[in-house]
């Protein structure tokens, strides 16, 4: 797994609450079957004009103007500024792929729906709750300066503004410890194997029903 | 001893190990995977040369990219003719084929949405721990189980390990007492409860749906309500076990028989909250007030009862949440203050994972039976969701009271519900939809979805318009 440890970068709005996966990336593009080359397609029915297809060249595509991740002044951002309840919807593991492929390293909202949460640490994407307050001026205070670029910390568990205000995040040590050493899960798991073999064997003994074979 | 709820029994018998930092490693008892969000897993499986751990504990089904008619499934996946989807279904059975995994493929009998074929095969089982890569995995929680969605990562993870990292969730009860009125039904009750929790109001918790209204329920309406425990944002919902559950399971085909049976439901008995158990948010609803909804907004919890008006943002003092709405309303090509009774309906999907049980089939025919499809509905979709329901379903004539009316029968798939098929919306169309999720372009680019019941969007379909089916 890709590690987090230090970022600075721009950031970049989606200011509506609610994001769901649907929007992020559409459902006709969770046909691949690979793992990249979602970024083309990220937030697709909001960025575009016309309605996208998988493995469609975009270069000809119609842009929404109105759309800020295609304004000038938001290229090459990777932090993302969210609302409340970010990522709601599906499992889809698409989404943060799609994020990350955009070049998005760290996405930062009030709330996250739990799936998509769980999903972006698997993927080297730090996801970052702040209160309403802080979201908010962070928000004023991107859309007042161009170039607003913040610096996130995942070991002191900071986001710092240019101006020098910080706003510390909480974050599960488990997740932490992962993201920043990149370690890979599965690896960490089988060094428990011996205790899923012991857990295993005891269940199928008391209770057998539960090991019942797919025929 | 401590009281507990259902979910504390569920997980605590499932933890391999607590670690130190707060995470468990927690034992999956059964996997059920589709082709949309497994590919990349049986890649990263191949590329580190791992295998199954446990193979026989999953099951596989196309279900999301299948096509719907006759014609196109008659010849199975080289007949599919998006070559994209087509490619996703044949990947899958190739890695089946390759890791040894039991696949109902596209034309088995026993195919289906897999959150209908893993109860009614008796695959999933009360007090068990189910994973899939679909967030609607919760509709297994109707058995008493600890079931949820996970993401790809995840699902290569529970292949490679037979478990997940997890942390515990906070427990929540929703309660719905007393009796639904008449025409009222399980998924009136769960739209009802996101209306008024929210699609956020459920994170960070599991919740169990309890009281009087849950224990009249069938197996069928439970599974429709656990199904939509993620648009309340709670990746996991669960009803407790009762006579209802073991009528249900009793027989299926994975199902335990015999010996084994008795000592299963002798555990099963268990599957309850403890009294005087802690839920952490307590929810408590008088189901005697719920009436038919209908859901107006691009997002579940912009919900009403059908003899509503849609709201004004003028109304909405938060300056977020009325963004929302007048985004809403213009998406949905709705006024403030419509009566929802005059939004006129041009397509009709009764299906997906939440409705498309035998029960959900019989409710749409009792009140299509004799009647005729509106002629501004161009069209009107009733998709079984399994091999199973279909046949139950024809044996009962339920198909010709549907083709009478000028429905169409499908063959089962998840179908207009997410529209990954050739099922779909037109950009501005309005469906009376028995799925789950109204999000912008989720049945059709720039199509206009709106969440009902079975019984509501076949009178839908009747009247051309939402009606309130207590008056139908």
């Amino acid at each position: 797994m890709k590690s987090f440890t230090q970022l600075t970068g721009n950031a970049a709005p989606m200011d509506r609450a609610n994001v769901d996966t649907d929007m992020i990336i559409p459902k006709q593009f969770l046909k691949s079957i690979k793992r990249s080359g979602f970024g083309k397609n990220l937030f697709d029915e909001l960025r575009y004009l016309d309605e996208g297809q998988p493995d469609q060249d975009c270069a000809g595509r119609p842009v929404n103007p109105d759309f800020p991740l295609n304004h000038s002044r938001y290229q090459g951002a990777t932090i993302l500024l969210a609302r409340e309840n970010f990522g709601c919807g599906s499992s889809r593991e698409h989404a943060p792929w799609a994020l990350d492929d955009y070049g998005f390293r760290c996405v930062i909202a009030p709330s996250f729906a739990d799936i998509f949460y769980n999903n972006s640490f698997k993927n080297g994407l730090l996801p970052i709750v702040l209160s309403d307050e802080q979201v908010d001026v962070l928000f004023s205070q991107m859309y007042a300066s161009e170039g607003y670029a913040l610096t996130v910390d995942l070991e002191s568990q900071s986001v710092t503004t240019p101006g020098g205000d910080v706003f510390s995040f909480e974050v599960d040590a488990f997740r932490k410890h992962c993201l920043l050493n990149g370690f890979d899960d599965i690896e960490l798991t089988l060094q428990d194997a011996e205790a899923i073999r012991v857990y295993e064997k005891g269940r199928r003994e008391s209770a057998p029903w539960l090991f019942g074979a797919v025929k | 001893m401590t009281a507990k709820t259902l979910y504390d029994k569920l997980w605590d018998s499932h933890i391999v190990k607590q670690r130190d930092d707060g995470s468990a490693l927690i034992y999956i008892d059964r996997h059920i995977i589709h082709e949309v969000t497994t590919p990349q897993a049986f890649e990263g499986l191949r590329i580190a040369g791992r295998k199954p751990w446990r193979v026989d504990s999953i099951l596989a089904t196309p279900d999301h990219n299948v096509p719907t008619t006759k014609n196109e499934r008659a010849s199975g996946v080289a007949g599919i003719e998006d070559p994209v989807s087509r490619i996703q279904v044949q990947t899958l059975d190739d890695n089946c084929e390759e890791f040894g995994i039991v696949e109902f493929k596209i034309n088995d009998e026993r195919q289906g949405i897999v959150h209908v074929i893993g109860p009614e095969t008796g695959a999933c089982l009360p007090g068990m721990t189910v994973v899939c890569g679909d967030s609607h995995t919760a509709t297994n929680g109707a058995l008493g189980a600890l079931a949820h969605g996970i993401g790809t990562s995840e699902v290569e993870h529970v292949m490679a390990t037979q478990c997940l990292v997890a942390k515990k969730m906070k427990n929540m009860l929703v309660r719905v007492d007393g009796v639904l009125g008449e025409g009222v039904t399980s998924k009136d009750v769960v739209l009802a409860i996101i209306g008024e929790i929210g699609t956020a109001g459920g994170n960070g918790h599991a919740i169990e749906f309890g009281g009087q209204v849950f224990r009249d329920m069938s197996m069928e309406g439970r599974m429709t309500v656990c199904n939509m425990a993620i648009e309340g944002g709670a990746r996991a919902g669960m009803v407790a076990v009762d006579e209802t559950t073991l009528n249900y399971v009793k027989g299926r085909p994975y199902a335990p028989a015999d010996d084994v049976w008795e000592q299963a439901t002798a555990e099963w008995a268990t599957l309850v909250s403890d009294e005087g158990a802690h839920f952490d948010t307590v929810v408590v609803i008088d189901g005697a007030t719920i009436k038919p909804q209908v859901s107006w907004g691009t997002s579940p919890e912009m919900v009403l009862p059908v003899d509503g008006k849609v709201p004004s943002p003028a109304d909405e003092s938060d300056p977020v949440k009325r963004e929302g709405i007048e985004r809403a309303l213009s998406y949905m090509g709705l006024k403030a203050g419509q009566a929802i009774a005059d939004i006129k309906v041009d397509k009709v999907f009764i299906g997906s994972c939440t409705n498309s049980r035998i029960e959900d089939m019989r409710a749409a025919a009792a009140v299509v039976k004799g009647r005729q499809k509106a002629g501004s509905v161009i069209e009107a979709l009733v998709v079984p969701g399994s091999g199973a329901v279909k046949t139950q379903a024809e044996a009962e004539g339920l198909d010709k009271i549907f083709i009478d009316a000028g429905m169409e029968w499908r063959e089962p798939g998840c179908s207009m519900c997410l529209a990954m098929n050739a099922d779909k919306l037109g950009a501005g169309e309005h469906c009376a939809s028995t799925s789950n999720r109204n999000f912008e372009g989720r049945q059709g680019y720039g199509g206009r979805t709106h969440l009902v019941s079975p019984a509501m969007a076949a009178a839908a379909a009747i009247a051309g318009h939402f009606v309130d089916v207590r008056e139908f």
